[in-house]
């Protein structure tokens, strides 16, 4: 592994990768995503389970991608289709893991020292002083992460990664477990460190505090497709254009007709399509009269098979079951709103469920939403 | 006294022996999978279940002058290995090779897999990461591997008296001195040996896992800063 100066590069990652993973644990998962990462942090926004660790480990090398090219600069470190799989050990892609994986017998110094093996060891131990100063733990180099606070360990498990001069750096949910001032002083030192070293940075998050925090660029990733990339505000307000929302996971998208504002209590009526269902929504930019769009996620939707009684949820009415099938490790209901022919809205349920309530194809059952599940899009 | 010293000489052969057969087959074992492998692991756990006879018939036949190895070892050194210490070696490492291998898969299986992912996007080949991640957080396992081993060795009757007979010095185990101790009735003589082998195992047993308890963590901390 070659150990350059400072010299001030600007290279790219370059990342178009497609992974099936199939199991228990995600059932159906198919990553898909194209991305370039210029110099600097770039943040991978997304809930958990919409891959961004099966992205960072096609990225490092660690799970081979089913197809797709990964370049660097002008490297290729994969290629599917050619073959070519450059392995984690000499790809240069530094990457801290969620649980950061410090080596637990060693301590703190050879802890950073592990990526320096091909350093004579005079330069190697300047070198790790170097780091331990950067990320200031230079106190703790002889302790071992187990006698280190969580901020300690962030910062030794950055100094290690950064140690041989990656070209990259993957950072997976890093800060996550940690305050925001504690967090802001971490960033503050990788961000002087990365202004010499100018390498692409990939910063993971499910956190929108976090990424309000960084206000760097964002790429939106959610069930493995990218949903939008752009500055935090643009891609993290309420889903505003319908394709985004669907993708978003929003499986309900209605149109309808704002009836009633009640302003005080910070919420609106919408009758649903030409029906004559109205449901309550929260108060958006939108005069009595006016056409707006509602998107409701199936997952938020409740099922009862009674009438339910003493409920926060606003939205209450009745309905059938006109669909109702298998998709992976769940089930997907259609169920057509009372009076028939009107509004038909998709449900997610778990088998429990299903089987608890049992449900089946023309069951009467009960809709239960809650205000602030149905979101409304701009027009 | 002389069984005793060759009892032990075995086991300590067969304990070093089997470590460094182990240590790369359990590795292969813990983290590759391809498809012939549950072939393999049945055959590692076979002298789990098989009667000490069996194996220890199926070695004598292998060692003997017709067999696939006593072919080699005749060409080789002139002579068979059947009824010396070295045969004696080969079927025991045979014997005890499960009480080797599954606690070191036990203990490879069980090191957080993404320690191995930091070593590699640290630089590292499978080899260093063997060396610097999963030897050193595999001692208490390496530590049980070996007891484990050489206390099976220690106390294995027939498979050595299918392969090495009763030859005083050579072949003749403890456990093949007290059976024949008791066989001409010297009660006497076959508690003596019995006893010093009772206490000499749980010594030597509760002194490594005492110390393995007690000091386990250290100890592998130090001897892996070191």
């Amino acid at each position: 592994m070659g150990i350059v100066g400072h010299e001030i590069t600007s290279v790219t990652l370059s990342v178009r990768v497609r992974k099936a993973r199939t199991g228990r644990e995600h059932s159906n998962f198919v990553l898909d995503v194209a991305l370039e990462v210029p110099p600097g942090i770039t943040i991978i926004f997304g809930p958990s389970g919409a891959g961004k660790s099966t992205l960072l480990d096609c990225i490092a090398g660690l799970i081979r991608p089913d197809a797709g090219k990964i370049s660097l600069a002008s490297e290729l470190l994969l290629d599917v289709a050619a073959n070519l799989h450059v392995p984690p050990q000499k790809r240069q892609i530094a990457y801290v893991f969620q649980h950061l994986a410090l080596f637990p017998h060693m301590s703190v110094e050879r802890n950073v020292a592990y990526g320096l093996q091909t350093l004579p060891p005079p330069q190697r131990a300047t070198r790790v002083n170097l780091l331990l100063q950067a990320f200031h733990v230079e106190k703790f180099a002889a302790r071992k992460p187990d006698q280190l606070s969580g901020g300690e360990r962030q910062r030794v498990a950055l100094a290690r990664s950064l140690a041989a001069s990656p070209r990259a750096l993957l950072l997976d949910e890093p800060l996550t477990a940690l305050d925001a001032g504690l967090k802001k002083s971490i960033m503050d030192d990788l961000r002087r460190w990365n202004a010499e070293q100018n390498i692409p940075i990939l910063y993971v998050t499910h956190s929108r505090d976090e990424v309000d925090a960084l206000g760097e660029r964002v790429i939106a990733l959610d069930r493995g497709v990218i949903v939008g990339s752009g500055a935090p505000q643009d891609v993290l307000e309420a889903p505003r254009r319908s394709a985004l929302a669907q993708a978003a996971g929003f499986e309900n998208l209605l149109t309808g007709q704002v009836t009633e504002i009640r302003e005080a209590d910070g919420v609106m009526r919408v009758r649903l399509q030409d029906s004559s269902l109205e449901i309550e929504t929260p108060l958006g930019y939108a005069a009595p009269g006016s056409a707006v769009r509602v998107a409701i996620r199936a997952g938020d939707i409740l099922l009862a098979i009674e009438r339910p009684h003493g409920l926060s949820a606003r939205n209450v009415f009745a309905g059938k079951i006109v669909a109702l099938e298998p998709r992976g490790a769940m089930f997907v209901a259609q169920v057509s709103a009372a009076p028939p022919g009107g509004v038909v809205f998709t449900v997610h349920l778990t088998p429990g469920a299903k089987r608890a309530l049992e449900l089946e194809l023309n069951r009467d059952v009960w809709l239960v939403l809650k205000t602030h599940s149905c979101h409304l899009l701009d027009q | 006294m002389d069984a005793l010293l060759l009892s032990f000489r075995l086991a300590a052969c067969v304990s070093a022996i089997l470590l460094l057969i182990g240590l790369p087959l359990a590795y292969w074992l813990a983290y590759w999978n391809w498809r012939g492998k549950f072939l393999l692991e049945a055959i590692v756990a076979m002298p789990l279940v098989l009667p000490p006879t069996v194996l220890g018939f199926y070695v004598l036949v292998a060692l003997g002058p017709h067999g696939p190895i006593g072919k080699i070892t005749e060409a080789l050194f002139h002579r068979g290995w059947a009824f010396t210490f070295t045969g004696l070696v080969f079927a025991s490492v045979l014997y005890s090779f499960p009480f080797t291998v599954q606690p070191l898969i036990a203990s490879f299986e069980g090191i957080d897999r993404r320690l191995l992912d930091a070593s590699a996007v640290l630089g590292a080949g499978h080899f260093r990461t063997f060396a610097n991640v999963i030897l050193p957080l595999s001692v208490p396992g390496i530590v049980t591997a070996v007891v484990l081993s050489f206390a099976h060795t220690l106390g294995e009757f027939g498979v050595v008296l299918m392969v090495g007979g009763n030859l005083p010095g050579i072949t003749r185990t403890v456990s093949i001195d007290i059976y024949d101790h008791v066989q001409s009735m010297e009660y006497a003589a076959a508690n003596r040996m019995a006893l010093l082998l009772l206490l000499v195992s749980f010594t030597v047993l509760s002194l490594v896992y005492g110390v393995n308890r007690k000091f386990g963590r250290r100890m592998w901390a130090s001897w892996a800063t070191r």
